[in-house]
């Protein structure tokens, strides 16, 4: 124990060359010491620093340095693994879907009372085999239980995780289109990076190459299309209410990149955008009934 | 009442006498001069010296602050203390963190767990005066217990006790005995009281070193 603490308990200045912090970021970063101990003084007796108030800038100067470079290097890794969540959940919702359509077909041939799809594979994973043919199907059916469980455990890590990366963009898109969104483009940088115009498009990418190539209109909306904002408008006002979206979605997403403080008023200017376009399909149904009335 | 130490003051702000420090602002806050506001409502630190709780800041010169979170609370707090040495778990606030720290050159900002002391003790020194703890996490009597090593002996204890963080479920006034009586190991109780109406289903704790 005594033998540990003597190896462990050096300061985090105890490498570097004295009145220097240029290799501050390791020593900060991942040095470690079982017990506190009067650092200052230390640095002095060392010959680190050349008295306490030149400890003091020299340990502003590094903590400075050394937490804005690991801030960076945090949050750059964390949008990269919700982009990998989201994929994963992704791959494993086909996966479960395909491999469901199999045990479906399969099941079909030996039981009489089985369905088709994820749902009745879960189901039929539980049955008892009675023979050695049927403990495949059954065996079968367990994996698409134990990836559709996946898939779900995979949402439910998005949905803590995306609020913590993208605290604005998840709000208004919900966690999981949020990260869908940053996957799509590679990072939450690239996705404030892009311009409005392309947040709406995305996901829709087959359809806007076949618009540029003359054979198609553009498309209106990409993968926003699944939040309620867009799907839930009536289909003349879609595209105004994808725009709409898109637009904050943008302000979002920039938000959380550069500043990544919670911004109440965006999302209340999206509600009151919102409710604008959805007053119009009032005022032409109340119109329609004036003119049934005449 | 409260010893303010030197670098805190009741001032008029809004025809009210509020707390006070004297620092660049930092959050849009009003200022008086050099003064600047100190809201309690946006400070649990704030809120237990506004509420009238025993905080005797008198003579604090070094202080380690858990739970920094965007730096609101510390730049406060080193506006009046001597070396302050921030501890945020969370990257993005701590963007905003070293934007405080920018220009207080006794403000070291960290991000680190602190509920890993370990992981900072060959930072942070030793003997310092003041414990300041605001971490949204369960244990939060475990992680002041674990911090006192860092504290001077007889030295002061600021713990905010956020009850919906260590179990949503429970009765805010259960969660606070527990934390009581786990904090009795390392800490002996000088003065607790509810923060509200600053701050919801929050206890203030204050507690000397034992």
């Amino acid at each position: 124990m005594g033998m540990t603490e003597q190896a462990t308990d050096r300061g985090w200045f105890a490498d570097l060359a004295p009145g220097s912090v240029d290799d501050a970021h390791e020593a900060l970063g991942s040095g470690s010491a079982a017990e506190p101990a009067d650092w200052p003084q230390r640095a002095v007796d060392a010959g680190f620093a050349e008295g306490e108030a030149d400890y003091y800038d020299l340990l502003h100067e590094a903590t400075m340095a050394a937490t804005r470079a690991t801030v960076v290097d945090r949050e750059r890794a964390d949008d990269k693994q919700l982009l990998h969540a989201v994929r994963a959940m992704d791959d494993a919702d086909r996966t479960a879907n395909e491999l469901a359509e199999r045990v479906g077909e399969w099941a079909g041939t030996l039981f009489d009372d089985v369905g088709t799809g994820v749902d009745a594979a879960r189901e039929l994973a539980d049955r008892e085999a009675a023979t050695p043919l049927e403990a495949r199907v059954v065996s079968l059916a367990g994996r698409v239980d134990d990836l559709a469980g996946e898939a779900d455990d995979l949402r439910a890590f998005i949905e803590r995780q995306a609020p913590e990366v993208a605290p604005n963009l998840s709000e208004m898109a919900g966690p999981v289109l949020a990260a869908r969104l940053i996957a799509l483009v590679g990072g939450l940088e690239q996705l404030a990076k892009k311009p409005s115009g392309t947040v709406q498009v995305l996901g829709a990418e087959d359809a806007l190459f076949a618009h540029l190539a003359g054979r198609a209109s553009s498309p209106k909306h990409g993968i926003i299309y699944t939040h309620e904002y867009v799907s839930g408008t009536r289909p003349e006002d879609r595209g105004s209410a994808a725009r709409a979206f898109a637009g904050k979605l943008s302000i979002a997403a920039r938000v959380d990149h550069y500043s990544g403080e919670r911004r109440p008023e965006i999302h209340a200017d999206l509600d009151d955008r919102m409710s604008t376009i959805r007053a119009r399909a009032e005022t032409d149904d109340t119109s329609d009934t004036g003119e049934g009335s005449q | 009442m409260s010893g303010l130490p030197e670098g805190i003051e009741r001032r008029e702000f809004d025809g009210r006498q509020r707390l006070s420090t004297r620092g660049g602002p930092v959050y849009g806050e009003p200022t008086d001069g050099e003064w600047r506001l100190w809201d309690a409502g946006r400070s649990k630190l704030g809120a237990m010296l506004e509420s009238g709780m025993k905080v005797d800041l008198s003579g604090v010169d070094s202080v380690l602050y858990l739970g920094a979170a965007s730096g609101t609370t510390v730049s406060h707090v080193a506006d009046f203390a001597g070396p302050t040495y921030a501890i945020e778990f969370a990257p993005r606030p701590v963007r905003d963190l070293l934007g405080v720290a920018e220009n207080r050159p006794n403000l070291f900002p960290l991000l680190k767990d602190a509920r890993k002391p370990e992981t900072y003790a060959h930072i942070v020194e030793s003997d310092v005066d003041l414990l300041v703890q605001d971490v949204a996490t369960r244990g939060q009597a475990a992680v002041a217990v674990d911090n006192a090593r860092f504290l001077a002996d007889d030295g002061l204890l600021c713990l905010a006790v956020k009850a919906r963080s260590e179990d949503v479920t429970a009765d805010p006034e259960t969660v606070f005995e527990r934390v009581h009586e786990e904090l009795g190991t390392a800490y002996q109780t000088v003065d607790s009281q509810r923060l509200e109406p600053f701050h919801d289903d929050h206890l203030g704790i204050v507690a000397r070193k034992r």
